[in-house]
């Protein structure tokens, strides 16, 4: 039996959601307010998330960032589709925070969710929900399924409407003799046609329909083609502003060290040598950290470094990698679980006659998301309001923490969202202690300051995916049926009612036990999925191997008939050449993961070289998301996925020390490189129609456990512990 | 004590400590933020420029070093009447930034490699494209090398 979909807890949250947000979302006010602010004279705003020029430009308001995903090019297009409009024209913008802003897509989304559709959030952004509503979080890969499919189709449906009613009011003609193309209202019978720049004005006055009529996917013009993404000029030739560029008239630039280990505090710190260091005009203590503030960001840094500040450990002196494993394994057998979910009896299973038990402990450890740039914050404090530069995945959550750390009304902080370096969960503002940092420091300075993590800061002070550990178990019946499994894992987050058990058993039980470190864990791109992931994807394929069974075909067996996995693994093993033969010392895995909505089957194909060096050959991946938006973008996302999860598995390791990372840079956390990545990741899609899933997220989990399956396939060598690292050079 | 050198074909005088690296003298003293910080010890390579030619790591050139010399960013890449160079609209053609913090970088290597051997082989990308893109870009930048060198996907 598959495992149930929604849990209590969640649905719990969105209920609790819901009644705050569609107040807002209900507010007129807001919304009113929301149009004054971006509309100006000459445009007309057809609610808050698309305007429309005289001179036909379309603009639309995204209330997701976009962090390097593509996302707002896809949500133009899925506006574009519905109203009809002239590509050449179409332009997107970031909301502004503003509550009128706020994303009622994703409450509708979960919603949606509640009734059945596929989709997921993981436990640690719907806290952040139900903490931060209204929100106009990017998380959970929804940026589309949620805000392109409730927002941007159905306001572009909406004014496409009111556009056709107008035409029809100015031409004096049924609104059934006229269609629409390319930003123009036309009455084929005269050859007459409005440009939706001349009429938008007076339509946008009109009462918006309450259900606005959505196209049929067989008649997309947009949706499913693959224009340029629009943000891409601007970063092949300097000229994209990150949060690292802000530069303001008189603007001083700072550095932070903070307490070692995490809960530490400052203790005490001479701020002589900083002083003495030239360019450097200012030591700003707080509370876990100190900040040298100078003229540039390298005497910055070099005062911060000249510093030898007193920090304690806050009581976390003992916290260590092995011991965490150690206490993993202890809670495990010894704790209660705090969450659980599955069918069926799985102790009966187990202690059934004449099945043979099958049991692997896997171990994974706390990952960083390591963005490419550094975090760097401007604040710039003046006559009772603050106003600051900075990227981050929720800007209205950004403008309430800026509020709250810096004593200010909400209305007296002014947020610019700058474009973003990476992020890939790493940027949810509330695991975001450079917003406090940055606003401390410019009250206690009389200019606007830049803060700049160093990325030692940067890697040491991480909201890492959380180290997790679990003891997987199954019966087998003398014909090699699985009769039972149980999955007990240990660590911060729970898993249910985010990641999803794909085969069906007679019994199937999954446990979770609470642990948590010093470490403020974070949401890490796929975040759970990646963990329950390796754990069902590598212990499958020890049950295919101990039945002696080929993997595709031994997982095939327990998916459901018909079903969409079944479709997506049958075509990831076809495409892949799966059983055919290959060079001597190369193997295949294969593992298939949904996460957010979207089915993902990964084959790799891999070698051990003489020294011990995991090679990977290739990679193959079959992506049913329902519906692509923008295939080459899309492709692009997995493509990308699977290179993190890879650097991932092979490398990556934030490992503790008396409390304190023990890591501090590229040196020692290696990301995967050019001449490491797989020089081929061939990426295929499944249009199957279903309710829209995800795209940033879902193509990194399949990838870990295909390669270690391979490993396994290659050398009889199984990796249980992840990175692979030097574990076949022993 | 100024220090001179030529930046994207201009005489500049960098005002800075000579320890100084030439990162934060082209963001901060030049303005020339296209180039980026990403790790300050050498090892991502987003902070990548010419320097008389070679391919430098900025983040740990210290500027008493550059005097005299020819330096190029991602700003001067483009020709004197705003044309982008090939690599740039390879780099666009092929779709290849995701976040883009990191792609300045990219370009300026791939540019040099391309200057040394014309059209690189696929060794000789992987020897040279040694820069980190956490964006997992990789198969798109070796298609845009070797569009921009007029090679078939896969023949290199």
């Amino acid at each position: 039996m598959g495992m149930k979909r929604r849990s209590f807890l969640w649905g719990g949250v969105v209920v609790a959601g819901a009644g705050v947000f569609g107040l807002k979302w209900a507010d007129k006010s807001a919304r009113n307010h929301a149009i004054d602010a971006v509309v100006k004279p000459g445009e007309a705003g057809f609610s808050p998330w698309i305007k429309i020029a005289a001179d036909d430009t379309v603009t639309i308001y995204s209330p997701t960032i976009d962090f390097g995903q593509g996302s707002h090019t896809a949500l133009a297009q899925m506006a574009a589709e519905e109203l009809d409009a002239d590509w050449a024209k179409m332009r997107v913008e970031q909301a502004p925070a503003m509550p009128g802003f706020a994303n009622a897509a994703l409450l509708k989304g979960f919603l949606s969710e509640m009734n059945g559709a596929a989709a997921y959030l993981p436990q640690s952004v719907l806290s952040l929900l139900a903490r931060n509503i209204p929100i106009q979080i990017t998380g959970g890969s929804t940026a589309i399924r949620f805000g392109g499919q409730y927002i941007m189709r159905s306001m572009g449906a909406a004014a496409r409407q009111l556009l056709l009613e107008e035409g029809a009011a100015r031409l004096g003609v049924p609104m059934a003799e006229l269609t629409t193309k390319d930003s123009r209202v036309i009455h084929a019978a005269s050859g007459r046609r409005l440009r939706y720049g001349e009429i938008a004005a007076a339509a946008a006055l009109r009462n918006m329909p309450d259900a606005p009529v959505m196209k049929d996917a067989k008649t997309f013009k947009h949706i499913g083609t693959s224009p340029m993404r629009m943000d891409i000029p601007a970063k092949v030739d300097g000229s994209a502003q990150y949060g690292m560029d802000v530069t303001l008239p008189n603007m001083r630039v700072a550095s932070v060290m903070m307490a070692p280990v995490r809960g530490g505090k400052l203790i005490s710190v001479d701020d002589r040598p900083a002083l003495a260091v030239a360019g450097v005009e200012r030591v700003v203590r707080m509370d876990d950290a100190v900040l040298v503030v100078a003229k540039g960001y390298w005497a910055a840094q070099k005062g911060v470094l000249a510093l030898a500040p007193k920090f304690d450990d806050g009581g976390h002196g003992g916290v260590n990698t092995l011991a965490i494993f150690a206490e993993q394994d202890r809670l495990r057998t010894e704790d209660k679980p705090k969450g659980k979910a599955g069918d069926g009896d799985v102790d009966a299973a187990f202690a059934a006659a004449d099945v043979r038990m099958i049991e692997a402990a896997y171990r994974l450890p706390f990952i960083h998301h390591a963005m490419m740039e550094p975090f760097a914050m401007t604040a710039h404090y003046q006559g009772g309001k603050i106003e600051v530069w900075v990227g981050l995945q929720d800007p209205l959550a950004v403008r309430h923490l800026v509020a709250k750390a810096a004593g200010l009304a909400f209305a007296d902080v002014t947020l610019h969202t700058t474009i973003m370096g990476g992020g890939f969960g790493r940027r949810f503002p509330q695991k975001c202690q450079i917003i406090a940092q940055a606003v401390k420091l410019a009250m206690a300075c009389p200019y606007p300051v830049k803060l700049i993590w160093s990325r030692e800061q940067e890697l040491r002070h991480g909201a890492y995916r959380c180290q997790s550990s679990a003891h997987l178990r199954a019966s087998l019946d003398k014909q090699n049926v699985i009769t039972g499994w149980r999955n007990d894992y240990v660590q911060s987050e729970t898993a249910e009612g985010e990641t999803h058990f794909p085969y069906v058993l007679p019994a199937m039980s999954r446990r979770h036990f609470f642990y948590q470190s010093n470490q403020d864990d974070g949401p890490w791109r796929s975040v759970n999925s990646n963990q329950i992931g390796f754990y069902n994807e590598s212990f499958i394929d020890e049950l295919a191997h101990a039945a002696g069974e080929d993997p595709y075909q031994y997982r095939r067996k327990y998916l459901p008939a018909e079903s969409r996995h079944i479709k997506v693994l049958d075509e990831a093993a076809r495409l892949s050449g799966w059983g055919q033969t290959l060079p001597a010392g190369v193997g295949r895995g294969i593992a298939i993961v949904e996460s957010f909505g979207t089915i993902v089957a990964e084959v790799v194909e891999a070698s051990v070289s003489d020294d011990g060096t995991p090679k990977i050959h290739k990679v193959t991946a079959v992506v049913d998301c329902g519906q692509v938006v923008n295939p080459r973008n899309a492709e692009a996302q997995i493509q990308g996925g699977i290179n993190m999860a890879l650097s991932v598995a092979l490398g990556e390791e934030i490992t503790l020390d008396q409390g304190a990372v023990v890591q501090s840079n590229f040196g020692d956390y290696p990301l995967l490189k050019m001449a490491d990545a797989p020089p081929v990741i061939a990426v295929h899609f499944i249009n199957s129609g279903a309710t829209l899933g995800g795209i940033g997220e879902p193509g990194v989990p399949p990838a870990p456990p295909a390669l270690t399956n391979a490993l396994f396939a290659a050398t009889g060598k199984r990796i249980r512990q992840l990175p692979i690292g030097g574990q076949f050079r022993t | 004590m100024a220090i001179a050198a030529t930046v994207n074909g201009k005489d500049v005088a960098f005002n800075g400590e000579a320890d100084m690296p030439l990162l934060w003298a082209l963001r901060e003293e030049l303005g020339l933020t296209g180039t980026k910080f990403g790790c300050g010890i050498a090892a991502c390579g987003a902070c990548s420029v010419h320097v008389d030619g070679q391919i430098t790591r900025s983040c740990s050139l210290p500027i008493g070093a550059v005097a005299g010399k020819n330096i190029t960013t991602i700003e001067g890449l483009k020709g004197a009447d705003g044309t982008l160079h090939a690599v740039q609209r390879a780099w666009i053609d092929a779709q290849v930034p995701q976040c883009g913090y990191c792609q300045s970088g990219q370009i300026m290597a791939a540019v040099a490699l391309i200057e040394r051997h014309g059209q690189p082989t696929k060794a000789q990308i992987d020897a040279a494209m040694t820069n980190i893109c956490r964006c997992g870009t990789y198969p798109r930048i070796r298609e845009a090398i070797l569009a921009a060198t007029d090679q078939a996907a896969g023949e290199a």
